[in-house]
């Protein structure tokens, strides 16, 4: 098997342009929204840059910043340790993780159309059933990405804030059970600024994307953008987390690869 | 009755700004018995405790008794102006720029004479009203003030240059979220400012006050988020050359002391918040605003703080809170030296609990967002650099000054 896999010549295909890599990380800016819990509680950090000196007396022949941020912030990644339900599970920081799990495939559910006008457009078990009648099952170890176009939206509409609170498309908690019991999937992945529903709390339980994935060793992705540039299936997804000491999870870049060089032959909606 | 201010015509953008001067601010260690009461607005002079003789100008002994008791105390402010001349010249460079300046001798009731600056609306033998005002090199001076109010009587330009009355300045409010910077925006709006700029940070986050803060005349929203350096770098490149009086409602309140609290998460929002809020407003807009301080009639005049009293002393139920607000007291004490070569005044307002949300659980007195807004416009309008707002603060900063190891104790329990 090893003797058949040319690491060179997936080198030069990716420089060749023949596997596209593909940006699904937002730029982390001061502006981006973060998440918004109840003022009483403890509040992840936006992020913050603070020039240290840029070719001036401060420092006269170079430039840089420090950075602050929370673990949360931005695009990133969640670790089952993040969630009670995955605190006790081996392996399960970000410093701790095996590596080769920050490679997988990645299975893209669209669900744009839906949640343009809705939302509060919750994903289902037979919503992904119809999606495996077209595209096939999903298989295992692969990240589960919900393309909703939230990434293309105004932080306001982005953010999705009303006076009960957010409004944004997730996943209901039947269908995170199903895709981590019956599809053993490596993760699942959002746009949004969380990888569950806005009004998850409400849910039974409350916050099943984190509790059911976390639950059982999986991760999570989210504040993810460019997903529409994606296949339905074939696309591997590269995120490896900051190596975080017992981290919960970390900012990343979280990149893509997909085969074919022709950026007209984007898929078709599905 | 005094002319009425006009209304600055749009500045010549080509036209230089003039550099600020100060008068002579010199004093002695004594004299600044008299700053300090200019500083709160109160009229105070010596009062030898052994002949009861009042004293002016500060000396170390009684000129009556020789008695070296003699404390500043506030004594009756009226008087009657004996005599008046007016400067037509003067080798002062302040001066040279600002006369004709009528000054006079003022014989007060409680019985000493007094050389001071006379408000337009006073006539040599007349009843006056003696006032000890902050000049714009920061020391007391005495100005005379006819009896009763006269009509504009604000917009006297010699008295003008003793205050930092909002009519027809440009006002910013840094963070228009919270009740207090919603009570300021109207507040200033009803104080004639000519722009009330409001910050708003995170406008993706609603905020169901908007429309009526929007509402209110002559009202800007701008985008301000004290914790970005950068949004508030931005702000005072867009707008800080129109910005003449700078009032900081950032707050962040939370219970809790220094040892019963779990982590650091809520200090270091609470000093970025507020202690590195006000560094950030001061490296952003301290130098442009120090460099206006004589542009024109709508030139730059204060930066308001509004501050906990228990900045003054810990209140450890709300102990953290309380040191970071002790911080910001202490850089604004650095910004008014910093601040003062513009004969900017840094306004530092002390206030007890509010009547908000996060004083919820304290009982009154509390200080409501409009009278904190009210009291802000009325110092200003004063030229005040302390003012102490509502019940609470009045009776710290009393306690304090009698004993402040008593205090302590008695805010702990």
């Amino acid at each position: 098997m090893s003797g058949s896999i040319n690491l060179l010549s997936f080198a030069q295909a990716v420089a060749a342009g023949d596997i596209r890599v593909i940006d699904l990380t937002q730029t982390l800016s001061q502006e981006f929204p973060t998440i918004v819990l109840p003022p009483e509680l403890g509040q992840c950090a936006p992020f913050r840059i603070e020039e240290v000196s840029r070719y001036d007396a401060r420092g006269p022949a170079w430039y840089w910043n420090n950075i602050s941020l929370g673990e949360h912030t931005g695009t990133h990644f969640d670790a089952p340790i993040h969630w009670i339900s995955g605190k006790d599970l081996p392996n399960n920081a970000v410093d701790t993780i095996e590596v080769a799990k920050f490679i997988a495939p990645a299975c893209v559910i669209d669900c744009s159309r839906e949640c343009a006008a809705n939302p509060d457009f919750a994903l289902t078990v037979p919503f992904v059933e119809q999606w495996e009648a077209r595209h096939g099952a999903i298989e295992p170890g692969s990240w589960v990405l919900l393309r909703t176009d939230w990434s293309k939206r105004s932080y306001a509409d982005y953010a999705g804030l009303r006076n009960d609170g957010a409004h944004t498309p997730g996943p209901e908690p039947a269908v995170v059970k199903w895709l981590v019991e019956q599809r053993d999937v490596h993760g699942f992945g959002t746009e949004t600024i969380g990888t569950d529903f806005g009004q998850g709390h409400h849910f039974n339980p409350p916050y099943p994307a984190h509790f059911y994935m976390h639950g059982k060793g999986r991760f999570g992705l989210q504040c993810l953008t460019n997903l529409d540039l994606l296949p339905p299936k074939g696309a591997v997804i590269i995120a490896a987390p900051l190596k975080i000491k017992q981290g919960s999870g970390s900012p990343l870049r979280v990149l893509a690869l997909v085969a074919g060089a022709a950026p007209a032959t984007r898929h078709p909606r599905a | 009755m005094t002319e009425p201010l006009v209304r600055p015509q749009a500045k010549n953008p080509l036209r230089r700004t003039r550099l600020p001067l100060s008068p002579q601010g010199v004093r002695s260690r004594t004299a600044h018995g008299l700053t300090a009461a200019a500083a709160q607005g109160r009229f105070a002079l010596q009062v030898c405790l052994d002949c009861n003789t009042v004293i002016y100008p500060p000396r170390d002994a009684c000129p009556s008794c020789l008695s070296a008791r003699i404390p500043f105390r506030d004594v009756d402010r009226g008087g009657t102006l004996i005599a008046e001349t007016t400067v037509q010249a003067s080798t002062d460079p302040y001066f040279r720029e600002r006369t004709p300046w009528r000054v006079g001798t003022v014989r007060l009731d409680a019985g000493p004479i007094v050389v001071a600056h006379l408000h337009g609306d006073t006539v040599e033998g007349a009843r006056v009203r003696l006032e000890l005002k902050l000049d714009k090199s920061g020391s007391a001076v005495a100005i005379a003030l006819p009896e009763k109010d006269t009509e504009n009587m604000a917009d006297d330009p010699h008295l003008r240059e003793m205050t930092c009355d909002p009519k027809f300045r440009r006002v910013l409010i840094t963070d228009g979220r919270t009740p207090v910077g919603q009570a300021m925006a109207g507040a200033f709006a009803d104080a004639g400012a000519s722009i009330v700029f409001v910050g708003l940070a995170d406008a993706w986050k609603p905020l169901p006050e908007l429309d009526r803060l929007r509402k209110i005349e002559r009202v800007e929203i701008v985008p301000l988020d004290l914790t970005d350096t950068e949004s508030v770098t931005e702000q005072a490149e867009q707008n800080g050359a129109r910005i003449d009086i700078v009032v900081n409602t950032a707050e962040h309140v939370r219970a809790g002391g220094v040892v019963d609290r779990h982590g650091l998460t809520i200090a270091r929002e609470e000093i970025d918040v507020r202690y590195l809020g006000l560094i950030r407003l001061a490296q952003a807009f301290g130098p442009i605003l120090r460099a206006r301080g004589a542009d024109g009639v709508n030139s730059a005049a204060a930066f308001v703080n509004l501050l906990s009293v228990h900045a003054l002393m810990n209140w450890p139920a709300y102990g953290s809170y309380c040191a970071t607000e002790a911080a910001c007291l202490s850089a604004a004490q650095c910004m008014r030296a910093e601040l003062r070569p513009g004969g900017v005044k840094v306004l530092n307002v002390f206030f007890g609990p509010l009547e908000t949300e996060w004083f919820q659980t304290v009982p009154p007195p509390k200080v409501t967002p409009t009278a904190l807004a009210q009291a802000v416009v009325r110092a200003l309008r004063q030229g005040l650099e302390d003012a102490f707002v509502g019940d609470v603060a009045e009776d710290v900063r009393q306690r304090l000054a009698v004993n402040p190891k008593a205090l302590e104790r008695e805010m702990a329990s």
